[in-house]
């Protein structure tokens, strides 16, 4: 591994892998972690070996269950990470600046931690290597989105370096590239459910519009929890900034946790209407699915977050890890609805033969929930490593300022003025914001 | 100011009526186009597909896309469930005990009067707006351009599973066998393009329940068969708009046609 040097690893924050061994109990919980990924994983390869047939509960007519669900809430979470916080470093709007850096390292873990997901979810990964590049269909949304996720990642991982070498132009063009990326290849997610025609539950454009409105908040929910993690292992970054910035997140959030409801009570009303839709709505609404709608997505996911974000006003930070906790735990119950509503109901419903019952039972088996354990525990782990690693993702610690010099208060960053010039200037500046002053 | 006066009686008509209808088709298409540049090729299946709309049942298309375009007719009330289609698939074709590319529905109506048990054999429609050929990201599922069969390259199938997903038919199953999707192709591999002129299953078939020809030949029984109004002739899951090429009609009597068993070379 190549060395950093010591004014590298001043500027990037970075304290060394020593760090890790600061506090036993931590390192203890991470090792932990890493037990209980890898014993996923390895499920996941014993699941591989013999056949997904013998150990998934998917079946010909629920070809996607749990796994995709995992998949989706990785990568839901790293779009809405991504989103959510380029509202600062990208278009410039400054009390969500210090949430940069944490941010974007976690889209890049939760993105990876998907990609993990997945790999056992996909029968043959390592010809779809070959073949997504020699033989692309452009008319398929999978193949997009496959393509623009890895353009995303490597945008992101880009936007990250970048970030720690605080060179905010470089680092912001990536960061514009990456949100280009991500809601591209996010909506495609949303188009590959949408644009299935034969499937009535999911068609239609609601799906794409719907992945990226609930990106971002999944994206505001993750930022706030592991802020509030964050303050758990390292009380001392949390600065005025930083609650500044976590204040306006909440904000956005709660916003966001209220369009979501209404996105999911007008598709409740609507597919009450239509008979094919009903049976699955009626299933999730008062049938056997009921309890995840209403205490996964409704509880979990809108209103106990909406209750406990609200009333702790940005400032009491139990409740705020509490109500974003249960958020994120509801919103892999929403992705996991979202899954299965479209496919419980089989295409020949309709004809009420005998083959086909009108609603298909799905579970997970213990190899799927294995494998999304392994993913969670891996996302907490790259989490944990990273604020300790990175020194809990603070800027540079500026003993010294030299002359003519002044400390951001959005970046962190050492800012020189020119002549003639207020702080703000120099700020607006190196950010690239605008040059006029304002009046 | 002067004004110019208006000469009502040799106005130009400017009204929808006058637009004729290739124009507008071809300015929708302009429009889907350029909606396919920004929607990151969503929308470039909806347009490449505008040209290939083919047959409903009551409409009979004019021209069919491929030649020969195969098809099959399926003749619901003939069929007793002895199941040897499926039976001749499996063995046919490789089919594990797991799977199937071809079965029969069996649906009860205790209310009916008289025979309150009826059977419905369903296979691959082999679409001609097939949603899993759009959804496979690498051009596993294609269409064979050919013979209109949807068909499979396994060795590019990646098991994403999203074209058993998109068909709206239950068509499909993953073999783990050949670690890839799998399903039926009118027997082009095993019996078609060895030669043979019928599928697997028509050929067993002791009541004349499948039959399976070429829809693009005026000649052949199953265009005899869907171009007619004596009988009504549907398919599966019309609103879905997968262009079905497997047809399904009433029949409890021998067919106009004298047809029991299907001859295997005609």
């Amino acid at each position: 591994m190549a060395r950093i040097s010591d004014e590298r690893a001043a500027r990037w924050g970075y304290t060394g892998v020593a760090a890790l061994r600061n506090s036993k109990k931590q390192l203890a919980f991470m090792v932990i972690l890493v037990m209980i990924a890898l014993w996923g994983y390895a499920v996941g390869m014993h699941g591989k070996i013999v056949g997904y047939r013998d150990v998934y509960s998917v079946t010909r007519e629920i070809p996607w269950g749990m796994l995709i669900a995992g998949y989706i809430f990785c990568v839901v979470t790293s779009t809405g990470l991504c989103l959510v916080s380029c509202v600062g470093h990208v278009f410039g709007y400054e009390p969500y600046m210090p949430i940069a850096k944490r941010s974007v390292f976690l889209a890049i873990v939760f993105m990876l931690c998907g990609f993990s997901i997945i790999f056992f979810d996909i029968e043959n990964p390592f010809r779809m290597a070959i073949w997504n590049v020699i033989s692309p269909n452009f008319a398929s949304n999978m193949w997009w989105m496959g393509t623009l996720y890895g353009l995303y990642l490597v945008a992101l991982c880009v936007e990250y370096y970048f970030l720690l070498e605080q060179n905010h132009s470089f680092s912001r063009a990536a960061g514009f590239m990456g949100v280009l990326f991500g809601v591209a290849a996010h909506s495609n997610l949303g188009g590959i459910f949408g644009m299935l025609y034969g499937r009535q539950e999911w068609y239609g454009p609601y799906m794409p519009i719907y992945f990226i409105v609930s990106a971002m908040m999944s994206g505001g929910a993750a930022i706030i929890f592991f802020t509030c993690l964050a303050r758990l292992i390292n009380p001392e970054i949390l600065d005025q900034k930083q609650e500044r910035a976590i204040n306006a997140v909440r904000q956005l959030t709660i916003m966001l946790i209220c369009v979501i409801i209404f996105f999911t009570i007008w598709k409740v009303l609507c597919g009450i209407v239509v008979p094919e839709k009903y049976i699955a709505i009626h299933a999730f609404l008062i049938g056997k699915y009921a309890p995840l709608f209403w205490i996964g997505e409704v509880l979990l996911g809108f209103l106990i977050p909406l209750v406990f974000l609200t009333i702790s006003k940005g400032v009491n930070y139990k409740l705020m890890f509490w109500g974003s906790g249960l958020m994120v735990i509801g919103i892999f119950f929403m992705r996991y609805n979202l899954v299965l509503e479209g496919e419980v109901v089989p295409g020949f419903a309709g004809l009420h033969v005998m083959e086909y019952p009108d609603l298909l039972n799905y579970a997970p088996s213990f190899h799927e929930v294995a494998i999304v354990l392994a993913g969670v525990s891996m996302t907490i782990f790259g989490f944990m490593f990273g604020e300790k690693v990175f020194n809990g993702h603070q800027f540079q610690k500026h003993e010294v300022v030299p002359a003519g010099a002044f400390i951001c208060p959005g970046c962190g960053g050492i800012h020189y003025l020119k002549e003639g010039e207020t702080h703000d200037e120099a700020e607006r500046r190196h950010h690239k914001l605008s040059f006029r002053a304002p009046k | 100011m002067d004004f110019n006066k208006i000469d009502l009686d040799n106005l130009k008509e400017e009204s929808l009526d006058s637009v004729s209808g290739l124009e507008r088709r071809n300015f929708l298409k302009m429009g889907l186009m350029i909606t396919g540049l920004f929607a990151g090729g969503k929308i470039l299946s909806v347009v490449s597909k505008v040209d290939e709309v083919f047959a409903s049942t009551v409409n009979f298309a004019e021209q069919y896309p491929y030649k020969p375009h195969y098809s099959m007719v399926i003749r619901e009330g003939l069929c007793i469930d002895c199941q040897r289609c499926m039976v001749a698939c499996h063995k046919t074709n490789n089919v594990p005990e797991y799977g199937w590319r071809t079965k029969i529905l069996e649906k009860i109506t205790p209310d009916a009067i008289g025979r309150k048990r009826g059977f419905m054999p369903i296979l691959c429609n082999q679409c001609n707006n097939p949603p899993c050929v759009r959804a496979c990201p690498t051009r596993a599922s294609y269409k064979d351009q050919r013979n209109g069969i949807v068909r499979i390259d396994s060795k590019k199938c990646i098991g994403c599973k999203a074209c058993m997903l998109a068909c709206p038919y239950d068509a499909r199953y993953f073999n783990e066998e050949k670690h890839a999707v799998d399903k039926c192709d009118f027997c082009y591999e095993s019996r078609l393009s060895k030669g043979k002129k019928l599928t697997a299953c028509a050929a067993v078939c002791p009541t004349g329940a499948r039959i399976f020809g070429d829809i693009s030949d005026p000649n052949n029984v199953v265009y005899k068969m869907v171009h007619q109004i004596e009988r009504e002739v549907w398919v599966l899951r019309p609103a879905v708009g997968t262009k079905p090429n497997v047809f399904y009609m009433k029949a409890t009597n021998p067919s106009p046609w004298a047809l029991r068993r299907q001859p295997d070379v005609r």
